[in-house]
């Protein structure tokens, strides 16, 4: 009876900051159907403010990817809540239409040879991004080329078809395709591990640039900590669905305060100190 | 069939490449001109030949002879122009029945994928059904329901091949829908719908195309048979089913008349199998990248210092050299030895060659790629020639990238993890056991035993690693060839099977040829590195080296500088 919303309450809430754009608490993923349903994230809390690099790191079967599937609204929380800038993700997720004041979020998948559509050009396929329902090239060929600029990508590769570019170009694209969408978040689920180091390089320095240019808020995903360190703040680090550790990325670095996290790091073959002969 | 459909799902998704494989189709050439010339006669025999089809005369049954080909009926009209004229009813009733079969069969198949979950479930199994009763019972069903004539007989075959289409959409449609790009499309609001039109039936097309063909043949044959049967095409239309019914009371005193429509069944029957037959090889990807010209096999020099080259117990010692089909070098120039007990490192980017000159060695080269060296030798053994495959599978022993993928899913652990021991150094099935059990408590595998009676996917990826490291050593082989055998695995799990690799390498002296992409691991690992750019070797330096970051050659360098964390070193340097 009492909590019939008052303007008082509603002035409080504007004297509030702005809500992070991400907020993850106590997120619980139940994933498989009944006596074969597994916990995949337990209890996972994860903020990332606007404009942050926030790196998720852990082992395969650790959840990370399904933390991003989450954000995006493919797997429902059994339990706890995401909210994007303040707003409560829908229980259907982000498909259809989207609640006014929802922030965009785009997902770069892992693999780039099943992310794009055999069957469409590249034009095709960001054309779809820019306007899902009609797709059409002529009316977004600007866009598109602009796109592809920011990407480090020739124009002409436009009306080109996927099977006629690498590993590395093909993410490029697929970044491109999220950046049509104006995300104000950017989920890359492990975006670079399908790569050669030289390619992830480049990779990592276009990711660090269009950031700084376009003031995207990134959620970067991956095995590799010494990857993520250098494209994040803050990192977060995951084992078995739980997070084990979490702070700003040189902290971590430089004292990591979980077992697990130090071993992370000195399995790191290109790490001071790092020795194939076992001790002891 | 359910692994065809994958096949032919997989097959569907490399399109574009499809195109050149038309010309090399010579059933699809046969068949797609029987059934051009069958559309021609369809067109123009009812126009040119309708006089002597229809006309009743007085050369009542006559046999085939001059003026009649195949002879006359019992109205004296010839039989051969009948069936001619026969061939537009036959084949726009069956390409009626077909396109209905299609439309309504996709159409089902692709609402199920878009169905809440229950309608689904209850449709597929409506669906099974119907697959599993017999398509021409149906038919005659409809048939008898609807009654006789051509629009029924359409209706019910068309039917009767619904759930065909239905099932083989449905099939291949979920095995793309759950691809990334379908669920990028979803995430950026494209309605349900489109996502299918746009991305999901475009990518099945192929091997409904397909059925489609084979459907057809079907379809007609199937008409015919209700027209045979009297449920189809009733007097005075007719066609070829029809002109067998018509024929059957006189078979004994005028045998010609079952001559020509039965030659046009077969002819077009034949024409639509070939033409499906052609198409399903222009979509299976082993037609598509099989089956490659027969390689030019260069001959293989040996100057008379071969021998000279590698000194006794160099456990291989080689020139490799490796020339695709088509004429192209992806190898080139290469010569390295591997000393007992060294490591051995092959790093650069993916197409730099690191992984052909592996395969080279191991004699596992892909079809239409020839080595070519003036050495090629493990110890004494020539590898370039046909090894003993049983020296080759003891001395020589192979970890592959994917774990996962090495073994067969389907059988134990044990049998496979034995198999060298047992085949080829004739061991007892309890000794063979007993040395893996060894092998792989050396490499820290929890419960070797029971490991034996598991299957691959009870175990982690890297369990699995190890193992087939451990297996690869459990011979006592001379070489170890390791073709990225850790990137496929987390790093904290890399670590501990790069540590036992090296422990195992070191305890028996094992010499290594180890391949991988990643310079950090390399450089942790080997002794010596070859650094691979385009199939050359552009510099060759040491493990030691590389650790300490130092590098000559300008690649080299460039390699090191794109490790993560490279240039936060420089900074702190």
């Amino acid at each position: 009876m009492k909590s019939t919303p008052g303007t008082a309450s509603t002035r409080e809430d504007v004297a509030v900051p702005a809500p992070p754009l991400v907020d993850v608490d106590g997120l619980v993923v139940v994933l498989g159907p009944g006596r074969s349903a597994r916990t995949v994230l337990d209890g996972v809390d994860l903020t990332i403010g606007r404009g942050g690099a926030h790196g998720l790191v852990g082992e395969s079967g650790s959840g990370k990817s399904t933390l991003a599937k989450a954000l995006v609204g493919v797997h429902r929380p059994r339990a706890g809540q995401i909210r994007l800038g303040g707003t409560p993700l829908p229980r259907r997720g982000l498909r259809g239409r989207r609640p006014v004041g929802l922030p965009r979020v785009q997902l770069v998948p892992q693999d780039p040879w099943s992310s794009l559509d055999p069957r469409r050009t590249v034009a095709e396929t960001i054309a779809e991004a820019v306007d899902p329902v009609r797709a059409r090239v002529v009316p977004a060929r600007t866009r598109i080329t602009t796109l592809l600029e920011q990407v480090r990508l020739d124009p002409d590769a436009a009306d080109r078809y996927p099977h006629q570019f690498s590993g590395g170009q093909r993410q490029r694209i697929a970044i491109a395709r999220a950046l049509a969408a104006d995300p104000d978040l950017l989920v890359a689920d492990e975006i670079t591990s399908a790569l050669d180091l030289t390619t992830q390089a480049e990779i990592l320095v276009l990711l660090a640039d269009l950031r700084a240019r376009l003031g995207l808020t990134m959620l970067f995903i991956s095995h590799d900590l010494a990857v993520v360190r250098e494209i994040s703040d803050e990192v977060t680090v995951l084992l078995h669905g739980r997070v084990v550790e979490h702070g700003p990325t040189e902290d971590v670095f430089a004292r990591p305060s979980a077992d697990y996290t130090r071993r992370l790091l000195a399995a790191d073959p290109g790490a001071p100190g790092f020795t194939l002969d076992e001790t002891g | 069939m359910a692994v065809d459909t994958a096949l032919l799902a997989e097959a569907a998704l490399r399109g574009p490449a499809a195109r050149r494989a038309w010309r090399r189709s010579p059933s699809l050439l046969a068949g797609g001109g029987v059934l051009v010339v069958l559309v021609a006669v369809g067109v123009l025999a009812p126009i040119l030949l309708s006089g002597p089809a229809g006309t009743l005369t007085g050369d009542a049954n006559l046999a085939p002879g001059g003026a009649h080909w195949l002879g006359t009926d019992p109205f004296g009209r010839d039989t051969l122009a009948r069936a001619l004229v026969a061939t537009r009813l036959t084949l726009l009733m069956s390409a009626g029945a077909t396109a209905l079969s299609f439309v309504a069969g996709v159409a089902v198949g692709a609402g199920a994928l878009l169905a809440p979950p229950r309608v689904r479930q209850v449709l597929l199994r409506v669906v099974d059904a119907a697959v599993a009763f017999p398509s021409l019972v149906l038919a005659l069903v409809v048939a008898a329901v609807l009654g006789a004539g051509v629009g029924s007989a359409v209706v019910a075959i068309g039917l009767a091949g619904v759930p065909g289409f239905a099932r083989l959409t449905y099939n291949l449609a979920q095995g793309v829908a759950t691809r990334d790009f379908v669920t990028t499309a979803h995430l950026l609001g494209v309605p349900g719908p489109r996502v299918l039109t746009r991305h999901v039936l475009p990518n099945v097309s192929g091997p409904l195309l397909v059925l489609l063909t084979s459907s057809f043949a079907l379809s007609l044959l199937e008409i015919s048979g209700l027209s045979f049967v009297g449920l189809g095409v009733q007097s005075p239309q007719y066609d070829w089913g029809r002109l067998l019914n018509e024929a059957l009371p006189s078979i004994y005193t005028s045998p010609w008349l079952v001559l020509a429509p039965s030659l046009m069944l077969v002819l077009a029957g034949a024409g639509a199998m070939l033409a499906g037959d052609g198409l399903s090889r222009l979509v299976d990807p082993r037609q598509l990248h099989g089956a490659p010209a027969a390689a030019p096999a260069l001959a293989v020099r040996r100057p008379a210092d071969a021998t000279a080259a590698g000194r006794a117990g160099d456990p291989a010692d080689d020139a490799v050299l490796v020339v695709e089909a088509a004429g192209r070098r992806l190898v080139d120039d290469v010569s390295f030895r591997v000393r007992p007990g060294e490591v051995v490192g092959l790093v650069g980017e993916s197409g730099s060659g690191k992984s052909t000159i592996a395969m080279a060695v191991a004699g596992l080269l892909a079809d239409g790629l020839v080595a070519d060296a003036r050495t090629l030798r493990l110890r004494d053994l020539d590898l370039l020639g046909r090894p003993p495959a049983r020296r080759l599978a003891t001395e020589l022993g192979i970890v592959f990238q994917d774990p996962s993928a090495t073994f067969n899913p389907a059988l134990r652990l044990g049998s496979q993890l034995t198999e060298v021991l047992r085949v080829h150094q004739g061991r007892s099935r309890a000794a063979a056991r007993d040395a893996v059990v060894a092998s792989l408590t050396e490499v820290k595998v929890t419960e070797p035993a029971r490991r034996l009676r598991q299957h691959p996917h009870e175990l982690s990826g890297g369990m699995l690693q190890r193992a087939s490291i451990a297996a690869a050593l459990a011979t006592g082989p001379a070489l170890l060839v390791a073709d990225e055998p850790t990137t496929a695995l987390d790093v904290t799990v890399q670590a501990e099977v790069l540590r036992q690799l090296r422990r195992l390498q070191r305890d028996h002296g094992t010499a290594v040829l180890f391949i991988s992409h990643d310079i950090g691991v390399v450089g942790a690992l080997c002794d010596t590195v070859l650094v691979l750019r385009d199939g050359r070797v552009v510099d060759r330096t040491t493990g030691a080296a590389l650790r300490a970051g130092r590098a000559e050659h300008p690649w080299t360098a460039a390699l090191l500088a794109a490790r993560p964390g490279a240039r936060r070193d420089e900074e702190q340097a």
